[in-house]
């Protein structure tokens, strides 16, 4: 072909470049080709490619970022995680007076809009009692704004309405859309503008009574005027006049506000320490705030250091009790079991896949059907089939009492413990351990074990040292794909397996659905996975992916 | 060759088949006497039957009498069972005698060397027909469990044990009620729909996918070959409870979560790896001079496609696509995630009868379950067949 082209153009002028029909040269027509092929192909893979991305990789990646991800503390309790990180656990003192008062705001917004408790479960997951004391919290936050609540509601009974707290806070502007605003019209609420310099005048109360604005217009669909204000916003007017001078105030409702601000001097007060100790005795606990403090970064390692029995001490990670060291064992049950799994599928697989690889076809055939038959038949199927089998009134306990080898009354558990899930798992990954051997063993030539013995080999020697070592790809193969498959099992050790015979996938499933501890299955689940990418990674090294083989 | 004899069989002498098939006797006597209250009698019941049989067998009737023994034998055996253990008794006890009829001709005119090597010591032998005995029980452990279960669909009650009408072949002690119920209960039958609506629609979205992936993947110069080959084989990998788990995160934070569209989505996902595995394996014996070969003749590359390459990798793409469809059709753990109470499918509605132990409809659905793998099976083997001989390989 390279001669016909070059010979196709006329007039070549430099020797030594060929030149292809249209006039390139011949290279340069090539690598064009070449390119065009190997666009056309990835044009072929890439919508394949893009949809693996985003449905399976995407949440795969997104399961990754879940176990370090740990916002909901920041989230949640914004000011006080910002004021505590100067504090220093380790001098034994509790943080000072500024914590507390973000906390208590910070637990009051949360607690309106129902945040407290998730993050109270959260924070349960490290120190336990944190989920009731945020639960409980929530319930008597009021008390501390209620001391103010109550002497500004005796002051002034407009300070407990929602219009005349409207008319303060609200730029004119918006208050008078507001109030020709009805529900009835189906048109969206004005959104709430706070009224020029009110950021100044009285921080902290335009700060919470913007935060409670929100919350009422956008989360409860309420309208401003008709709403009066959560008593937080009442301990921030407080807390404002104390320190603030508002005589040159002359906006809406100033003479309330001058009022109140003559008066709040005599107010009595409370401190946020003493008020948050009155709710609950434990945030005067040093464990308590050792504990918010150490998971308020934005992404922890703490789900990890979870899922390997270790704990966050403010001295660095630590193992945690013997007796609460319970992934530990898992782990290790789990790489126990599938051990002992891959054990026995070599042990059962490897004469069965001899057996077919020396028959003659025709009967090789119509005995690889008992092996592909299970192997097509449903998972569900086979376990349920175990389930019958092994149970303690189940069909092999009755052969064994029926044959008299077992008493009535003591007839053998073999189910709900270790025993069940390796058995009824062996026989559920078995062909995928056979099918790899078959393939392997029908490429080792009979004559060579022939030779062997003719030469003088005993039949085990022949076997041995000859048959043997050629089958060992097709072991390796075979043992890999039933660890990679057994490892993360999850349905038959859960319904077999009892609660000695479980895995680890039993515990990610139990903390996905039942705990809800996202994060921990998130880190768990990144471990197993891996030992499984790992264990991928060594048998795309020895086999090869592309020479795996269905049926 | 499989019928050849290589050697010569000769009638062994008295003094090894009678303890032969002696030792076989007492062997299954063991059992019967276990069975029936003492083990040591049934022993010795056993051996001096089964030797006695042997030596009628052997010296008086000799091997022309063999047919009229067989039968004798295989009567006196199902006589025997019947009146010791009525109508079970009556199966035990013919096949009893149907395998001890055999076994003493096998034993005494030396039949079991027909197809061995002259050459093989004894031992090698005895080695011989045990290794066919350890395979032939790997076989038995392969296929009762599902044997098991078929008869135990018939139940006529609500265990998940042979009852011991059953063991009477009683007809009382069977009925269709699991597959009625199966086939009227709201439940269930909502769990077909949905299986039967799931696994269809991802068979196609990873058939169509994978397909042209594969083609695509096959062309000589492909550039990152191995890292996509092996983003596309993960989901087969990846346990599937990190795949549940991680989907079930992604796909609640995208709105799929509890949608038929997630757990469609999801489904196909798992299912591209093995159609990429199965169409890849076709491609490879594919004759790529033909596609040139069409175009040579004007064909556009679409028609060329359609009409000469489909039609070669069709076997492929078909079990390829039953792949596919059997994993969605028998997907239980991302479903259990990613659906939610509406997308309830067959599997999932089975696992919670499973881990709940309700009722044996469980053991109906699973007979019918087996049925349709045997046909999937039957199709997937005869494609094979018919994808090897289009390539030219020896028909297996």
């Amino acid at each position: 072909m390279t001669d016909a082209t070059a010979g196709a153009a006329p007039g070549q002028k430099k020797p030594g470049k060929v030149l292809a029909a249209d006039g390139r040269p011949l290279k340069e027509s090539l690598n064009r080709a070449l390119r065009l092929q190997k666009m056309r192909a990835l044009m072929l893979i890439a919508p394949l490619l893009l949809f693996v991305l985003l449905t399976f990789i995407a949440p795969i990646a997104d399961m990754l970022f879940r176990s370090i991800q740990n916002g909901i503390v920041s989230e949640t309790l914004p000011r006080t995680t910002e004021r505590l990180a100067d504090w220093d656990a380790k001098t034994g003192e509790l943080p000072d007076e500024a914590v507390y008062e973000g906390l208590y705001y910070d637990l009051f917004i949360a607690a309106e809009r129902k945040l407290h408790t998730r993050l109270g479960s959260r924070l349960n997951y490290e120190m336990t009692g944190m989920s009731s004391l945020f639960r409980q919290s929530g319930r008597a936050l009021d008390d501390i704004g209620d001391v103010y609540f109550d002497q500004f509601d005796d002051l002034d009974k407009n300070w407990d309405e929602a219009e005349p707290w409207a008319e303060l806070m609200g730029d004119p502007a918006w208050l008078t859309k507001m109030q020709a605003w009805k529900k009835a019209d189906g048109k969206k609420m004005p959104k709430f503008v706070l009224a020029d310099g009110m950021d100044e005048l009285l921080p902290r109360t335009a700060e919470t009574y913007a935060a409670f604005a929100e919350y009422t217009q956008v989360d409860e669909g309420k309208s401003l005027v008709k709403e009066e204000p959560w008593v937080l916003v009442h301990t921030a007017l407080y807390q404002d006049l104390m320190e603030k001078d508002v005589t040159g105030y002359t906006g809406p409702q100033a003479e309330m506000l001058k009022a109140a601000d003559a008066a709040v001097g005599g107010f009595e007060s409370i401190t946020f320490k003493e008020g948050m100790q009155e709710v609950d005795e434990d945030w005067l606990d040093h464990g308590t705030w050792q504990t918010i403090q150490m998971y308020s970064p934005e992404f922890t390692n703490g789900y990890f250091l979870n899922a390997v029995d270790m704990q966050k001490t403010p001295d660095g990670p630590e193992f945690r009790n013997e007796n609460q060291q319970i992934y530990g064992l898992l782990f290790k049950r789990t790489m126990f079991m599938s051990l002992m799994i891959t054990g026995s599928c070599i042990l059962l697989g490897y004469p069965v896949a001899w057996l077919l690889a020396n028959l003659p076809m025709r009967q090789a055939n119509l005995l690889m059907i008992l092996v592909l038959l299970p192997f097509w038949t449903s998972l569900l199927v086979r376990t349920s089939a175990w389930k019958v089998m092994l149970q303690q009134q189940g069909v092999i306990n009755d052969v064994l009492v029926w044959l008299g080898l077992v008493n009535d009354a003591d007839r053998l558990v073999m189910i709900n413990n270790q025993f069940g899930t390796i058995v009824a798992m062996t026989h559920i990954l078995l062909p995928f351990m056979i099918l790899p051997l078959y393939s392997v063993m029908q490429t080792i030539p009979p004559t060579y074990l022939r030779a062997a013995k003719s030469l003088g080999a005993t039949n085990w020697t022949a076997f041995w040292r000859v048959y043997f070592p050629q089958s060992v790809p097709g072991i390796g193969a075979g043992s890999i794909l039933v660890f990679i498959l057994s490892i993360g099992y999850y349905i038959t050790p859960e319904i077999v397996g009892g609660t000695t015979g479980t895995f680890i996938s039993n515990r990610i499933a139990y903390h996905i659905s039942s705990s809800l501890n996202w994060g921990l299955a998130a880190a768990l689940g990144t471990i197993l996975l891996a030992v499984v990418l790992g264990l991928y990674y060594a048998y795309d090294k020895i086999v090869g992916i592309d020479n795996v083989k269905l049926g | 060759m499989a019928n050849a004899i290589l050697t010569e069989i000769k009638k062994q002498p008295l003094s090894f088949t009678l303890p032969t098939v002696g030792a076989a006797g007492a062997f299954a006597g063991l059992f019967i006497g276990t069975a029936q209250g003492s083990g040591l009698l049934g022993i010795v019941v056993g051996a001096l039957l089964l030797a006695g049989l042997a030596y009628v067998a052997m010296e008086v009737l000799g091997h022309e009498k063999e047919r009229m023994f067989k039968y004798g034998i295989i009567a006196l055996f199902l006589v025997a069972g019947y009146l010791a253990g009525g109508v079970p008794g009556l199966v035990v006890g013919g096949l009893f005698g149907w395998f001890f009829s055999f076994f003493i001709y096998w034993i005494g005119e030396g039949r079991y060397r027909a197809k061995l090597a002259p050459y093989l010591t004894a031992g090698q032998v005895l080695w011989h027909y045990s290794f066919l005995v350890i395979a032939g029980s790997i076989f038995v452990f392969l296929i009762t469990p599902i044997l098991v279960v078929m008869p135990l669909s018939f139940n006529a009650e609500n265990f998940f044990t042979f009852t011991p009408e059953m063991l009477r072949f009683d007809p009382e002690g069977y009925s269709l009620r699991h597959y009625r119920n199966f086939f009227t209960s709201n439940e269930w039958q909502s769990a077909l729909r949905n299986s039967l609506m799931i696994a269809p629609a991802a068979t196609i979205l990873s058939v169509s996918f994978g397909t042209l992936a594969a083609i695509g993947l096959s062309q000589p110069h492909v550039p990152f070959r191995r890292a996509i080959m092996a983003i596309l084989i993960s989901p087969m990998i990846v346990p599937l409870i990190i795949s549940a788990a991680g989907m079930y995160f992604f796909y609640s934070r995208i709105g799929l979560q509890g949608t038929y569209l997630g757990v469609v989505l999801a489904h196909a996902a798992l299912g591209i790896p093995f159609v990429i595995i199965t169409v890849t394996a076709t491609l490879v014996g594919f004759d790529r001079s033909l596609t040139r070969a069409a175009a040579n003749m004007g064909a556009n590359p679409v028609t060329t496609f359609f009409r000469v390459q489909m039609p070669l990798i069709l076997p492929g793409v078909i079990s390829g696509g039953l792949f596919a469809f059997i994993t969605s059709f028998d997907e239980v753990v991302v479903v259990l995630f990613v659906g939610s109470a509406k997308q309830q499918t067959l599997p999932w509605q089975m696992f919670i009868g499973l881990r709940e132990q309700i009722s044996p409809t469980i053991l109906a659905v699973a007979t019918i379950l087996v049925g349709v793998s045997i046909c999937l099976l039957t199709v997937v083997e005869l494609l094979r067949r018919r994808s090897e001989r289009l390539r030219g390989m020896s028909p297996g």
